[in-house]
């Protein structure tokens, strides 16, 4: 029961781990990804990656900007040009 | 003849010169990896980039409502040729080899009665393609100023490649640069960027399921345009320093070796000479000797 998260720049591969859910800050508004989810993609507004370890736990934030995210059935990739944090 | 003199001197100074190309060498091997892994770690990004532009563009036609930058200008006359050199000398022909890939391209345009202009990225392009097309110079971008061309440079270019998309310089760009085979060899490659050529729709990792896109594929598709088309002079700045230091460290092996050998000739020449000073002597003062 995990989402496999990637969190990608143009420089290298920031992230790659097993998470329990992300949250993304969608150009239409912020959504969580958990295991799962249906395949979707969407643009990402520039602002705050949260990034769950485990359930209830506290989340961590990763500044993106320019970014792209896209769910299929491999988990949730993050195509970020800069990131801070 | 030479003197002994003469000759300890150029021994000398050959020596010099040799310990210069070893350290250069040196440098460069110890840049490579380094170049080499930022090409690697810059891997995955374009490839999903791709993969997800591929899938898109797979869905959507292209039509006139398109974006420019995928559907082009109309007209496929003015081609722009950015050629992507480097900013320091010191790596065997790479340089001479873009440029002549360049001009071999641009003559082949003009040939069809295409109008061709370039933008140069690098120093080291500028004199030659410049001796060749006068003319034809439509701007010039500065990497000499960053010890290492990273993405904010390729962001620069795209942004400028794009204002001059926009206001109807050219019609179709292609970008020159040399991919990094091995060390000993580098490939001028030369493939077109814009208008953006839809990759190949591989399969989606979505596995054939229905995906929802937010917003629609056409927003996320233009969105996505400018950012490919970064990738893709990213890919080339990285590609051409790996070139580059790869191409410096073979010339440089060279150029120590025939220092060596150099060495070797003049160090035989130079006992050689001194020997027969010698014997001369002994010769003289025998002869001085038995007169007595």
């Amino acid at each position: 029961m995990a989402l496999h998260f990637e969190l990608v720049t143009p420089a290298k591969l920031v992230l790659s781990e097993d998470v329990h859910m992300v949250v993304v800050p969608g150009e239409e508004g912020e959504f969580g990804v958990l295991e799962g989810h249906a395949p979707f993609m969407s643009t990402i507004r520039d602002g705050a990656v949260q990034v769950y370890r485990t359930a209830g736990g506290q989340p961590e934030e990763i500044m993106v900007r320019g970014g792209f995210a896209e769910v299929g059935t491999n988990g949730l990739t993050v195509l970020a040009e800069h990131v801070e944090g | 003849m030479a003197s002994l003199k003469e000759l300890k001197g150029r021994i000398n100074s050959v020596k010099s010169t040799q310990k210069i190309t070893k350290a250069k060498q040196m440098v460069a091997a110890a840049k490579l990896r380094k170049a080499q892994a930022a090409a690697e770690a810059a891997r995955p990004y374009a490839e999903r980039l791709a993969s997800v532009m591929g899938s898109l563009a797979s869905r959507i036609t292209v039509s006139e409502s398109s974006p420019k930058l995928l559907a082009g200008t109309g007209s496929d006359q003015r081609h722009l040729l950015v050629v992507v050199n480097t900013d320091k000398g010191l790596c065997g022909g790479l340089n001479s080899n873009i440029v002549k890939a360049a001009v071999a391209k641009a003559k082949k345009l003009i040939a069809e009665g295409k109008k061709v202009e370039f933008f140069l990225v690098g120093k080291k392009g500028r004199a030659p393609i410049r001796r060749n097309f006068p003319d034809a110079i439509a701007g010039n971008f500065d990497t000499s100023d960053v010890r290492q061309p990273g993405y904010e440079e390729a962001e620069k270019i795209a942004a400028e490649l794009v204002t001059m998309y926009e206001a109807g310089k050219f019609d179709v760009a292609h970008l020159v640069y040399a991919t990094f085979k091995s060390a000993l060899a580098q490939d001028p490659t030369e493939q077109q960027i814009m208008p953006v050529p839809t990759p190949e729709a591989a399969p989606s990792a979505s596995g054939g399921a229905v995906v929802e896109y937010e917003p629609d594929e056409e927003a996320i598709l233009a969105e996505l345009l400018p950012r490919y088309l970064k990738t893709q002079l990213f890919g080339a700045l990285l590609e051409i320093s790996a070139s580059e230091q790869g191409a410096s460290m073979t010339a440089m092996d060279n150029a120590t070796r025939n220092a060596g050998e150099l060495i070797q000739k003049l160090t035989i020449q130079y006992n050689r000479s001194r020997q027969a000073a010698i014997t001369t002597e002994l010769v003289e003062i025998i002869a001085g000797a038995e007169a007595l």
